[in-house]
């Protein structure tokens, strides 16, 4: 905590606009946990100096399923007591009427950010929450493992299943009866979606609804991208995994029992932990790419947002909260601390940061090519597309039809549901 | 003869101790696993144990020290204890009146209050949610002393009605015959019988309340307004995907403990009650 | 059937008496009714009405002001197609919720047939006198006592395939050949949830029996003891009749309780249509996805159906429920 105060009275003042106005008692609401708090109400506390506001922090569980059915009944009731929202990126569209319009007072700061992000707050012009950071995901692997069998960072996912096959084989036939090849997040919610729409989008099979709203997922890439991560669970995936959220893979991983992993970046520090078994002995790559004529390593576009609620009874000081919250000193703070990914492109260039978290630089192209999941086309409807994709995925891991059959019914349903020409 | 009556004995005896044991190890069993994962951190956690090999406090201190924990062990102490007061005084009155008077549309006026009991919880947050911001009460321990209400006052007062309603009608009569009220039947005639039916139905109820998430994470917006399954919920790894077992399951046994404590002083009452000789059925 | 009418009582005579007594009663039980009444008024009456009314609108949860009634539509609707031929929609209509009907009605039949009977057990040997008996007692109830927010989480973890300890336990018993991922798949999942529920709600049941069995007279057994008529027979003779109407109630909350299961489902299982309640889908339509107003007719119809059951179980149970002719 003291060291943290320390780097923050290092830093340079953010230019905020001070004068005039009354001090406001404000809350904001994150679903942020641990050290994320931590930090969080350090920049607070850096915040309230500076402005003369209070501001309290409302912790929510991390589940952000359950973060999102809280909010919006919060929001639907005009709740007046919570003035900022942190907001995952796929809300936007969702939550748009119910938060304020950033444009103007971000005027000067947008341009700063990298527009992918600013276009995916942006919802009919009206600018609905401002980036505190980006969130991308890599494949994790077993260096020692790779070198044991000489084999290299797979490229592509076949590549992947065949290494994990042999290693996973050849391990378990050394004595290590436990030994995966591949773990992810195979449980039915949106974490896969997220790994689903890496595949497909990998094989060059479009991202579900396509920005102009038209349906793709029912094509013949996306199904070989799915039936080929059906092929995994059994073989070079536990059963189990149909079960895994991030936490379960992790567990696999970290107790060293699987060749690679996908998963978010905090997954890195923590198996670099003191009391790791696989500390120093494995690294991470980008996602491997498909087969085909648009085959790519794809990875699925995270990161949380500040946005500010219209029922706020202190509006303007809540605005300069999430300017503050957004700014390029904060997101500075964040990478050196949290090793979280800014969405300011300058600070990719950041000496500091390249040195402290070297991770973070080398992170740029990965999620410069990250796939947004479909939440700006289906608006208020992302989370029931989303939701029946996922059942079409989880379906077809496990060995209810094929990936062409699922994928068929699910174009069908998205129809259905779109019911119209627009969503 | 008498060696096998021995032997009929000792089987009877040891199966009935078995049974015994079998009932407490699938009870205790998971809550014991919750004691050893509660000594335990980082990478030790997905390793498999059945005997304390690690034995650190460290969760415990950090449970107690995050936030307000013991801060929101008072509240559900506060909300649990005064939401099952107010449940059983109002019930006890009215299940008199529904066990022990006819009228007519008795049937309907329970089933109705039973139907209260029927609605999913969620359904029901958003109407909830508007009255306790009409009433002022939000981010209060009222607003949750409020809405516990809904469940548990149609728990004790079908629980109430249907042991009041088993007790002799001579005990009344002979109350009646000595002029007695209605309030002093219900008071000195009828609470004492009672015990073990009122124990057990306020010590249900209580737990109900102390357990309730969903209401005490909608209805307060403040750490020390919340409650302990809120707070426990609310426990975070470092990061953001991480659950922190060790803590979680430490604040677990915190907060089950008082309720088995709780159990082991009123446990005398419930097995009270009626006794031999007492009344003649 | 007269109003207010006194119970039938031997020992006053008297019609003045009576009539007066009998008006003292019934002045009683209004004044001793109605704050319980009034409380339940208040709490319920708002959110259950408005639950309700929801479902005869459009509302969305971003404009529950702007609702516009519009009827049963959430409920059922139909268009004539150029050919001729009517599509149906809403919710009476919707195959995925009557699979969730079903889902919800077999597991709570099987969950709460299984903690009646294993209630009463444990509710029989915690009745007999023995010694460490309060210990017993207090450790029964802790299945009960864990918060169901952890109790999910624990037993997810407890029930994971690589490093759950009942697959070890499993394994080094030799009950299991390999490693089952019970919450992969639909049906291990279902079971787990049954188990998870059976374990946390029995004691539940047995804690509600055992009060109804305090409450039987001991003098009776000892008659019965003395007229030698067999221990079984005591069961079904004495016991049973005698500690129905707590059993009977028990088992009514556990059914509310059982037919409207959500946490467990959530965290145990895969969220598939093989395993979807109806809890679990009226959450999803009211805060996940943007249909507010056919969750709230979800809801709605989920309070019928567990009304419809629970009368069911009264008239077929032959549950006295409201003391009959006392």
């Amino acid at each position: 905590m003291k060291i943290n105060k320390l780097l923050i009275g290092l830093l340079t003042s953010v230019t905020l606009v001070v004068g005039g106005a009354q001090a406001a008692d404000l809350s904001i609401v994150s679903g942020d946990t641990g050290t994320g708090l931590a930090f969080l109400r350090g920049q607070l506390d850096k915040f309230e100096a500076d402005t003369g506001n209070k501001v309290t922090v409302v912790p929510m569980p991390s589940s952000t399923s359950d973060q999102f059915g809280q909010y919006k009944l919060w929001l639907a009731a005009g709740n007046t007591d919570i003035d900022v929202y942190q907001t995952d990126v796929i809300w936007a569209p969702q939550l748009a009427d119910q938060f304020l319009d950033l444009s103007d007072a971000a005027k000067d700061v947008v341009g700063q950010h990298f527009p992918s992000i600013i276009e995916s707050q942006t919802v009919n012009g009206k600018l609905v929450a401002l980036p505190a950071f980006t969130d991308a995901p890599a494949l994790y692997y077993r260096k020692d493992l790779l070198e044991k069998y000489n084999k290299p960072v797979p490229k592509t996912w076949q590549e992947l299943t065949d290494t994990a096959k042999e290693i996973q084989d050849g391990e378990r036939a050394a004595g290590n009866a436990e030994m995966w090849g591949f773990v992810f997040q195979g449980n039915a919610y949106e974490g896969l979606t997220c790994d689903a729409l890496e595949w497909v989008k990998s094989f060059g099979g479009g991202q579900i609804v396509e920005a102009d709203g038209s349906i793709s997922i029912n094509n013949p890439q996306a199904a070989k991208a799915i039936d080929l991560a059906a092929s995994w669970i059994g073989s070079i995936s536990p059963e189990g995994n149909l079960a895994y959220g991030e936490e379960e893979s992790r567990g696999v991983w970290q107790l060293g029992n699987s060749v690679f992993h996908r998963n978010w970046p905090y997954a890195y520090s923590l198996g670099n932990g003191a009391d790791s078994p696989i500390a120093g002995k494995f690294d991470v790559a980008p996602l491997p790419a498909g087969d085909g004529p648009d085959a790519r390593s794809a990875a699925t576009l995270g990161g949380w947002n500040i946005a500010v609620s219209k029922y706020s009874k202190a509006p303007d000081e809540a605005i300069k909260l999430a300017l503050f919250l957004s700014s390029e000193a904060v997101q500075k703070e964040r990478a050196l601390n949290q090793s979280n990914l800014p969405t300011i492109e300058a600070l990719y260039d950041d000496a500091d940061i390249a040195k402290t978290q070297p991770i973070i630089p080398a992170w740029k192209t990965i999620f410069q090519n990250a796939v947004p999941r479909p939440s700006a086309p289906t608006k208020a409807k992302y989370n029931e597309v989303s939701s029946l994709f996922w059942s079409a995925v989880h379906s077809t891991l496990s060995g209810n039809g094929t990936a062409a059959e699922n994928l068929e019914g699910l174009e069908a349903d998205l129809t259905d549901l779109k019911g119209g020409d627009s969503w | 003869m008498g060696a096998t009556f021995d032997l009929w004995k000792l089987t009877k005896w040891t199966l009935f101790y078995l049974l015994v044991a079998v009932i407490v190890v699938v009870s205790v069993f998971p809550f014991y696993y919750a004691i050893l994962t509660s000594f335990k951190s980082g990478t030790d956690l997905f390793r498999i144990n059945y005997w304390p090999d690690s034995f650190s406090l460290n969760n415990y201190y950090n449970v107690l020290n995050s936030g307000s924990f013991p801060r929101n062990l008072l509240n559900s102490v506060f909300v649990s204890a005064v939401t099952v007061l107010l449940a059983l005084f109002l019930a006890v009155t009215a299940s008199f009146a529904l066990s022990r008077v006819r009228f007519r549309g008795r049937g309907l006026l329970l089933l109705t209050i039973l139907g209260v009991s029927m609605f999913p919880q969620m359904a029901v947050l958003a109407g909830l949610f508007e009255l306790i911001r009409f009433l002022g009460i939000y981010n209060t321990p009222w607003a949750l002393i409020f809405s516990y209400t809904i469940f548990t006052l149609p728990f004790t007062v079908w629980v109430l009605t249907t042991f009041m309603r088993e007790l002799p009608v001579e005990i009344e009569e002979a109350a009646i015959v000595d002029g007695a009220t209605p309030w002093v039947i219900i008071t000195r005639v009828f609470l004492p019988l009672m015990w073990p039916a009122l124990v057990t139905t306020g010590l249900l109820a209580f737990i109900g309340a102390w357990n309730e998430f969903l209401f005490a994470l909608t209805f307060t917006s403040n750490n020390d307004t919340r409650t302990v399954p809120v707070a426990i919920a609310l426990l975070s790894g470092n990061t953001q995907y991480e659950i922190p077992w060790g803590n979680i399951m430490a604040a677990s046994v915190i907060v089950t403990v008082p309720l088995v404590v709780l159990v082991l002083i009123f446990q005398r009452k419930i097995v009270s009650g009626l006794t031999a000789g007492g009344v003649k059925g | 059937m007269a109003t207010d009418t006194l119970a039938p009582s031997a020992a006053v005579t008297a019609p003045k008496i009576k009539s007066e007594l009998m008006q003292q009663r019934a002045r009683a039980a209004r004044i001793f009714l109605v704050p319980m009444l009034i409380a339940l008024a208040v709490v319920a009456g708002w959110p259950l009405i408005r639950s309700i009314y929801f479902s005869f609108t459009d509302a969305s949860l971003s404009n529950l002001d702007g609702a516009q009634w519009i009827g049963f539509g959430n409920y059922l609707r139909w268009t004539t197609l150029d050919s001729g031929a009517v599509r149906y929609r809403g919710l009476l209509a919707d195959p995925a919720w009557w699979n969730a009907v079903w889902n919800t009605v077999r597991f709570a039949f099987i969950s709460v047939s299984f903690e009646a009977v294993l209630g009463m057990i444990v509710a029989l040997v915690l009745n007999a006198e023995f010694r460490g008996r309060g210990l017993v007692r207090a450790a029964i109830l802790i299945p009960w006592a864990i918060p169901t927010i952890v109790s999910a989480r624990m037993w997810s973890w407890m029930l994971n395939d690589q490093f759950g300890i009942l697959n070890d336990l499993g394994m080094r018993l030799g009950l299991l050949s390999q490693k089952v991922a019970w919450t992969a798949t639909a049906d291990t999942a279902m079971t787990a949830v049954l188990v998870v529920d059976i374990w946390k709600t029995t004691p539940f049941m047995a804690l509600l029996i055992l009060a109804g069995l305090q409450m039987i007279p001991k003098d009776i057994y000892e008659a019965a003891e003395i007229d030698g008529v067999h221990p079984i027979k005591q069961f079904w003779k004495i016991t049973l009749p005698l500690v129905r109407p707590a059993l009977m109630v028990a088992i009514i909350f556990r059914l509310l309780d059982a037919l409207r299961i959500f946490d467990l489902i959530y965290v145990l299982t895969p969220n598939s249509s093989a395993t979807k309640t109806m809890s679990v889908m009226a959450r999803e339509n009211l805060f996940d996805f943007d249909k507010f107003s056919y969750g709230s007719a979800m809801s709605t119809m989920l309070f019928l159906i567990i009304a419809l059951l629970t009368i069911l179980y009264i008239w077929l149970g032959q549950v006295r429920f409201d003391g009959g002719d006392r």
